[in-house]
C-alpha cells in the first residue's frame, strides 16, 4: 500500500500561490482533472459560511449522531458559527415540500460552492427503489446534487463503500459514493461510525487551510487513518512481551493486557482510535477491555468476523522471525541470547523477549 | 372534496418516512404511513457466530444505538438459558438509562420543539420577562436575563446573516404557533443547553460502552468491560465517579429544564390536548433487571386494551409466554411477497416493491399485532402500564407532572389526558425524569457490588449441538423491542426483529386496521394544507425511527433474496 504523505501540503503560508498549489496538491491526491481546481479555490475563498448539503440514504444515522458527540466544535457552534447547514433531514425545521424547496434552492444558489456530505449507501438494484425521498431514488438525488457541489465528504462506511447492507449478498446493490461519483473530490471518512474528530478536522482543514487533506488510496485522510491501531496502541508493550487476555474476565483482563487472543483486529486496521479516543472521556474499545473490530476497513463485516476470534496470521513475538500462534509462544521458554535479540530487532517487534507463560512477570 | 397532502420527507426523525393524508373541512380524515427505505440485511446473519450478532444488529440504528445490541445479547442468552453476573446487569442498566436520557433530551429539543416553538418570534421577546417566566417554572440557575439576551443576539445575528441553515423555510408565523415570544426565547435557549447535556449523558455511558454511537462492550453472557478498582487500565473508582458526576448533571437538566419545559408547552397548548389519541391499546415490556435471570425488574411492563387501565396485565419476565406467544406480523399492505400474518419464528421476507397503492401495498414496514390488535408502544405505554400496575415511582412522577400542568393551565386533568399527541410528549419527559433517578440508583448498586469484591463480568456462553430458540426484549426509548433467534449447532439459522417504530409506524394489517401513526392523525386540525405543521406535531410525538422500523433480518434461511419489482 502506498502511503504517500505529501509534505508540500504542510506549507501553511496562505499566499495565493501557496493556496492554489494546496488545492492543486489536494486535487492531484484525489486524482482529479485540472478543471476541478478553480471550483475548489472559489468555494474555499468565499466570505460566507460555507453552505453544506447533507444527504441521508441507506443509513442508521449513527454518523449524524457521532457529530452530536463532538465538543470541539460542538454541533451548536458548528452550525451557528462555522458552516451553514442548509439541508440536513435530521435537524432541519422544514419538512415535505418546504424541505424539498430548500434543497433545490441551495444547490442552485450555491452551485459549485457547497460541500456535499453523504451519509448512507446508495442502492442500485431494480432502479434503486430501495431508498426514495420525496419520490426520487437515492441514485437520482445523488446524480443531481453531486455535480453541483464543490467537494464531497462521504461520512461513515455506508457512504464510503456500502457497509453492513453491502455485506454478502448485498440484496439492494448498495454502493458507496465513490462508486458512482468520479468527477470531483470525494473524501472517505471510514468508520462505523467514525470518530467525529476525523470528520470535523477534515471540514476545518478545508475552512482554515483552504484545501482538502491528503488521503490514502481509499480516500481516507492520512491525518486520521495513517497508522494501524496496533502501531500506536498503549497495550503494544503487553503484545510484545507476551501478556495476553485469554478470556474476558480473567486475571489478564483485569490487568489491562493485550486483547489479540480475544479477537482484536488492531493489527489490520488503520485509524486514530488509540490517540484520539472517543466522547471526550478518553475511552476506546481496547481501553475498556474489548478488541478492535476493524470498523474503519472496507468489508470488515466479512473480513474481520468472527469478531472474538484472533486473526490467523499476525506476526507476534516468537522465535526465528516466523509467524507463530500466540498460545504456542506461550508454551515456549526462550533463552536470552544476542542472536535472539537480533532476530527480534529485525522483525521490528520489540526489544524484550517473550517468555513462556510460566515466566511472565506479574505487573 | 378531500384534498390529498403528501409530506415526504418527514424531517427531524431517524430514517425515511412519507405521510399521506386526506384533509377535509380543515381536519385529517384518513392517513397512510410509509417507510421509504429498505436495506435487506435479510440473510446476513445466517450462518454466523451468535456472539457476533449484537454488533451487526446494533447498526440497525445509530439514534437508538445500544438498544438492538442489548436485545440481541438477551436473545442469545435466552436461547441458551444463560444467566449473567450482577455487575454486567448493572452496567447494562446504566447504559440503557443514560442512553435513554440522551435520546429523550435530543428528541424534545432537536426533533420536536420546532413544531411548537417559533424561533423567529424569540427575537421579539424581552429577556427580563423571559427570565421571570423561566423562574416561575424552575429554579434552574442557567435561566438568567443575561443568558437569554445573549441567545437572542445569536439568533438575531443568524437571521441577519441571511444564512438560516437548518432554520430556513420553516413554520415561523404559522397560525398554529401560539406561544408568547418569551416562551419561545426560553425554549431556544434551552435547545442550546440541551445540546450540551445530551452530550454529557453520552460521555457517561461511553465510559461503560467504550464509545458511542455503537458501544462495543456488551457480550453474550455479560459484558467485556474489565472491572478492577486496583488497576489503572480498567473500570476503577475514578472512571465510576466520573459517570456519577455526569449523571447528576444530566438528572438536574432533565428535572429542572426538560420536564418543566414540556409541562409549560402542555399547559400553554392545552387546546391541543384532545388530538392524537389513535390506537389506545398499549404494550410495554419490563426492564432494568434486578437479578441475573430477568425475573425481577425496576421498571414494569404489560398490556392495556382500549385505553381501559383496568384491563392491564403484566409481562412478568424474560420467559413470559404471554409476550412470546402473542406477537405476529402482517405483510398484507407491505412491499413483500404474500399476504400472510405470522409469528416471528415462522416469518420469511421476500421484497416485492410496488408503487404507493392506497388500497394495496404502500410501505417497507410490516404491521406487528399483539393478540391480533394494533398496539401503541413508547413512553406513553411505559407510563400508563406502570401507573395502572401501581408502580410507585411512575405514580409519583405522573401525578406530580399532571398537578403542575393543572396549576399552570388552570385545569383539572387526570391520566386520561395522556391519550394524545401532547400526552406522548409529556410521558416521555416523565419517563426521562424517572430514568434520571434510576440511573443513579443503579450506579450505587454497581459500586456496592464491586465494593463487596465481586469483579465477575461474564458467564461465557457454550453452544451445544442441536437447535435452540430464544427471544429477548428491551424497553427502548421508543418502546418495546424484541429479537427472536433460532440457533443450529452453534450458528445462527434464523433471526428476526420486531421493533417499536414498526409497532407504531406500520401500515394497515390484513383486516385494514390502521397502525398507530395513521390512527392518531385522524381528526388532527390542518390550518394550511401546504404547510402541514400539525402532521409533524403528531408524527414527531412518537419519536419515529424508520431505519429501525423497516424490517431487517430474516429467519427464512435463503441464500439468495429474490426481488420482484412489480
Amino acid at each position: 500500500m502506498s502511503r504517500n504523505l505529501n509534505t508540500d501540503n504542510l506549507d501553511f503560508r496562505l499566499s495565493r500561490r501557496g493556496f492554489i498549489k494546496g488545492c492543486t496538491m489536494a486535487a492531484a491526491a484525489l486524482g482529479l482533472s485540472d478543471s476541478m481546481i478553480p471550483r475548489l479555490v472559489e468555494a474555499a475563498a468565499s466570505p460566507l459560511r460555507p453552505p453544506v448539503v447533507w444527504l441521508h440514504f441507506q443509513e442508521c444515522t449513527g454518523c449524524t449522531e457521532t457529530l452530536l458527540r463532538a465538543s470541539h466544535p460542538d454541533v451548536g457552534r458548528l452550525i451557528l458559527d462555522l458552516i451553514s447547514l442548509d439541508y440536513h433531514e435530521t435537524v432541519m425545521a422544514a419538512a415535505g415540500k418546504q424541505a424539498e424547496d430548500v434543497l433545490k434552492d441551495t444547490i442552485h444558489k450555491h452551485q459549485g460552492k457547497f460541500i456535499c456530505v453523504v451519509e448512507g449507501s446508495i442502492p442500485t438494484k431494480d432502479g434503486g427503489v430501495y431508498c426514495k425521498i420525496a419520490g426520487q431514488t437515492a441514485m437520482n438525488i445523488l446524480a443531481e446534487v453531486a455535480p453541483k457541489s464543490a467537494a464531497i465528504i462521504a461520512i461513515g462506511n455506508c457512504a464510503t463503500y456500502g457497509n453492513v447492507q453491502a455485506a454478502r449478498p448485498n440484496p439492494t446493490g448498495a454502493v458507496g459514493v465513490g462508486d458512482l461519483v468520479h468527477d470531483r473530490p470525494v473524501v472517505n471518512i471510514y468508520g462505523c461510525p467514525p470518530n467525529p474528530v476525523s470528520f470535523l478536522a477534515t471540514v476545518l482543514s478545508f475552512l482554515t487551510f483552504k484545501r482538502l487533506p491528503p488521503t490514502d488510496q481509499l480516500g481516507r485522510p492520512l491525518f486520521a487513518y495513517g497508522r494501524k491501531i496496533h502501531d500506536h496502541c498503549p497495550r503494544r508493550g503487553h503484545f510484545d512481551e507476551g501478556r495476553f487476555v485469554e478470556q474476558f474476565g480473567d486475571e489478564g483482563h483485569r490487568k489491562g493486557y493485550c486483547l489479540y487472543k480475544v479477537g482484536c483486529k488492531g493489527p489490520e486496521t488503520y485509524n486514530n482510535c488509540p490517540v484520539a479516543r472517543f466522547n471526550d472521556v478518553g475511552t476506546w474499545p481496547v481501553g475498556a477491555g474489548v478488541g478492535c473490530i476493524g470498523c474503519s476497513e472496507p468489508h470488515f463485516w466479512d473480513t474481520m468476523t468472527p469478531f472474538y476470534e484472533r486473526l490467523p496470521s499476525v506476526r507476534i513475538p516468537g522465535g526465528q522471525g516466523v509467524t507463530a500462534e500466540a498460545d504456542s509462544v506461550g508454551k515456549k521458554i526462550l533463552g536470552v541470547t544476542a542472536a535472539a535479540i537480533g532476530i527480534h530487532a529485525a522483525v521490528g517487534i520489540g526489544r524484550r523477549l517473550v517468555k513462556g507463560k510460566q515466566e511472565t512477570e506479574e505487573s | 372534496m378531500a384534498q390529498r397532502i403528501v409530506v415526504d420527507p418527514i424531517t427531524r426523525i431517524e430514517g425515511h418516512l412519507r405521510i399521506d393524508a386526506e384533509v377535509e373541512g380543515g381536519r385529517i380524515r384518513k392517513a397512510w404511513s410509509s417507510g421509504q427505505m429498505w436495506r435487506g440485511i435479510e440473510v446476513i446473519l445466517q450462518g454466523r457466530d451468535p456472539r457476533d450478532a449484537w454488533l451487526f444488529t446494533q447498526r440497525i440504528c445509530g439514534v437508538c444505538t445500544t438498544v438492538h445490541g442489548l436485545a440481541s445479547v438477551r436473545t442469545v442468552e435466552n436461547a441458551l438459558g444463560l444467566e449473567i453476573p450482577m455487575n454486567a446487569q448493572y452496567v447494562r442498566n446504566l447504559i440503557l438509562a443514560l442512553h435513554a436520557l440522551h435520546d429523550h433530551i435530543v428528541h424534545f429539543y432537536v426533533l420536536t420543539a420546532l413544531d411548537w416553538v417559533d424561533v423567529v418570534s424569540a427575537l421579539k421577546a424581552d429577556p427580563n420577562k423571559t427570565a421571570t417566566l423561566a423562574g416561575s417554572l424552575s429554579d434552574w440557575p442557567g435561566n438568567s436575563p443575561q443568558r437569554f439576551k445573549a441567545v437572542q443576539e445569536k439568533v438575531k445575528a443568524l437571521v441577519e446573516s441571511g444564512q438560516l441553515g437548518p432554520f430556513a423555510n420553516a413554520y415561523w408565523g404559522h397560525p398554529a404557533m401560539t406561544l408568547p415570544p418569551e416562551a419561545n426565547l426560553m425554549a431556544v435557549s434551552h435547545y442550546l443547553d440541551a445540546l450540551d447535556y445530551q452530550r454529557k449523558a453520552c460521555e457517561a455511558y461511553a465510559i461503560l460502552g467504550s464509545k458511542n454511537p455503537h458501544i462495543q462492550t456488551l457480550a453474550v453472557g455479560g459484558v467485556s468491560l474489565a472491572i478492577n478498582p486496583d488497576n489503572e487500565a480498567t473500570l476503577n473508582m475514578e472512571r465510576l465517579y466520573w459517570i456519577k458526576q455526569l449523571a447528576e448533571e444530566v438528572r438536574d437538566f432533565v428535572q429542572q429544564v426538560y420536564l418543566p419545559d414540556v409541562i409549560a408547552v402542555g399547559a400553554l397548548y392545552k387546546d391541543w390536548l384532545p388530538y392524537g389519541a389513535g390506537v389506545t391499546n398499549y404494550l410495554a415490556v419490563p426492564d432494568m433487571p434486578l437479578d441475573g435471570k430477568g425475573e425481577r425488574f425496576d421498571l414494569p411492563g404489560g398490556t392495556i386494551f382500549d385505553g381501559d387501565l383496568s384491563t392491564t396485565r403484566a409481562i412478568t419476565g424474560f420467559n413470559d409466554p404471554y409476550f412470546r406467544d402473542n406477537v405476529v406480523e402482517s405483510i398484507a399492505r407491505s412491499w413483500y411477497q404474500g399476504d400472510w400474518t405470522k409469528h416471528p419464528y415462522e416469518e420469511e421476507t421476500v421484497p416485492a416493491y410496488t408503487d404507493f397503492q392506497d388500497d394495496g401495498k404502500y410501505s417497507w414496514m410490516k404491521a406487528p399485532r399483539f393478540q391480533g390488535r394494533p398496539m401503541q408502544v413508547g413512553p406513553l405505554a411505559q407510563v400508563l402500564v406502570g401507573y395502572a400496575l401501581g408502580h410507585e415511582l411512575t405514580r409519583k412522577h405522573v401525578d406530580d407532572a399532571l398537578a403542575r400542568v393543572n396549576a399552570l393551565a388552570g385545569a383539572k386533568v387526570g391520566p386520561e389526558v395522556l391519550h394524545s399527541t401532547l400526552g406522548r410528549i409529556l410521558a416521555r419527559a416523565v419517563r426521562a425524569s424517572m430514568l434520571a433517578d434510576l440511573a443513579l440508583k443503579h450506579w450505587s448498586l454497581l459500586v456496592d457490588n464491586i465494593g463487596r469484591g465481586d469483579l465477575a463480568i461474564i458467564n461465557p456462553p457454550e453452544f451445544p449441538l442441536g437447535e435452540q430458540r430464544g427471544f429477548g426484549f428491551h424497553e427502548a426509548p421508543r418502546g418495546a423491542l424484541s429479537h427472536w433467534i433460532v440457533i443450529q449447532d452453534g450458528r445462527i439459522k434464523n433471526y428476526q426483529c420486531v421493533v417499536p417504530s414498526t409497532w407504531n409506524a406500520g401500515p394497515r394489517d390484513d383486516r385494514g386496521r390502521e397502525g398507530p401513526y395513521e390512527a392518531s392523525l385522524v381528526g388532527n386540525p390542518i390550518a394550511e394544507p401546504e404547510r402541514p405543521l400539525e402532521v409533524l406535531r403528531t408524527v414527531h410525538s412518537f419519536d419515529p425511527c424508520i431505519a429501525c422500523a423497516v424490517h431487517m433480518l430474516d429467519p427464512g434461511g435463503r441464500e439468495m433474496v429474490r426481488v420482484k419489482v412489480v
